[in-house]
């Protein structure tokens, strides 16, 4: 940080409490997607972090496996308190998710016998199934110009959708010819 | 039942450490452990348990949750979620000392640039997968079809979309 860089106001450091009920608030609310809500919460209500860092934090939440906002649950805890903020902010985030789910759950096991709740259910995962396509679409979009790239995308999609290989080994092969296309397009 | 319970937190755990680029990656490797290797539900019910988890609100990988209790009930429940969150929380943790001297390094700018057309192929498979499995038929796949479009040209909020496609569902249909 540049000598001349405005000090940030020391904010009080949040207790495990406080991190994992507004974690637990974030969960609940969240729906379709948690990360513009985590931003919200995080740097401009609770004001935990400012926007450098959640940025900062966000993009080695995005670089690691995992969720994203899982990841950014425990990096946040980790960052103000240790394993033991990391473990409150990410049982916060999916204790609230975890039994509004199961109790969904239940609820579809009980009625699913009646046809229309069959068919309220059948246009359900037929939505889901078209947003899942919407984000295939906004992911790859920006891979036409990249013919190389564009090829591992395509070489992926046909190991794991239409020859049902299993991931770990495609992961293995693909990624690092990917990484090293990577290198030297951008070279 | 423990057999079960070994197998899910197997899974889950590879999982864990398999999903970069976010939850969705892993959807077409958990629908063939869960549909074909190990048989615990059929195909139409794996999407019915990912619609379910998608309509639910939180991190979007819920549908981990409802597999372990489809398969052993809360033990299950347990199981799934340390395995499928635990190990990628550890790797945070470990890795957020290391951040601040590799995040500018150029190998760090390949990496997330090579994962990127990992991430759309796999993304665009769990579609794939997902959609046919959730298209028995004509008007099924017309509702994909429009919520496809509609979440991609519009900034309308995902859950009046599932919400619009219950509707449509619930009335084309039939009330039979």
């Amino acid at each position: 940080m540049p000598p001349d860089a405005p000090q940030r106001p020391p904010a009080r450091i949040p207790t495990l409490a406080e991190i994992f009920t507004g974690f637990l608030a974030l969960g609940l609310t969240a729906f379709g997607g948690a990360l513009p809500h985590a931003r919200r919460e995080i740097v401009e209500r609770r004001k935990w972090l400012d926007a450098d860092e959640f940025t900062d934090l966000l993009g080695l939440c995005q670089f690691l496996p995992g969720g994203n906002v899982i990841n950014l649950s425990v990096a946040v805890g980790m960052r103000f308190r240790g394993v033991a903020g990391a473990l409150a902010g990410l049982l916060g985030l999916i204790v609230g998710p975890t039994l509004v789910v199961i109790a969904l759950g239940v609820l579809y096991q009980r009625t699913h016998h009646d046809p229309r709740v069959e068919h309220l259910f059948a246009g359900l995962a037929a939505a889901a199934a078209g947003l899942l396509v919407a984000m295939a679409v906004k992911i790859a979009w920006p891979l036409r110009r990249k013919p190389e790239m564009a090829l591992i995308a395509v070489l992926a999609f046909v190991a794991i959708a239409l020859l049902r290989f299993p991931l770990l080994p495609t992961m293995l092969v693909l990624t690092p010819v990917s990484i090293l296309l990577a290198s030297k397009v951008r070279r | 039942m423990n057999h079960d319970l070994v197998s899910l937190a197997a899974i889950f755990s590879q999982l864990s450490l398999l999903a970069f680029g976010g939850g969705n990656t892993i959807l077409p490797e958990m629908q063939r452990q869960v549909v074909e290797v190990h048989q615990w539900m059929s195909k139409a019910d794996f999407s019915a348990l990912f619609a379910l988890a998608q309509a639910a609100p939180g991190p979007n990988m819920m549908v981990v949750t409802l597999v372990g209790w489809h398969v052993a009930g809360w033990p299950g429940v347990l199981v799934s979620s340390a395995a499928k969150f635990g190990p990628s929380s550890l790797v945070t943790i470990a890795a957020m000392h290391a951040w601040e001297r590799f995040k500018t390094r150029p190998w760090r700018r390949f990496v997330q640039a090579g994962l990127v057309p990992m991430t759309a192929g796999l993304v665009a498979a769990s579609a794939s997968l997902i959609a046919q499995a959730s298209d028995r038929n004509w008007t099924l796949g017309a509702i994909t079809a429009g919520v496809a479009v509609l979440a991609y040209k519009s900034r309308l909020h995902p859950l009046w979309l599932l919400a619009a496609g219950s509707v449509i569902g619930l009335l084309a249909l039939g009330w039979s």
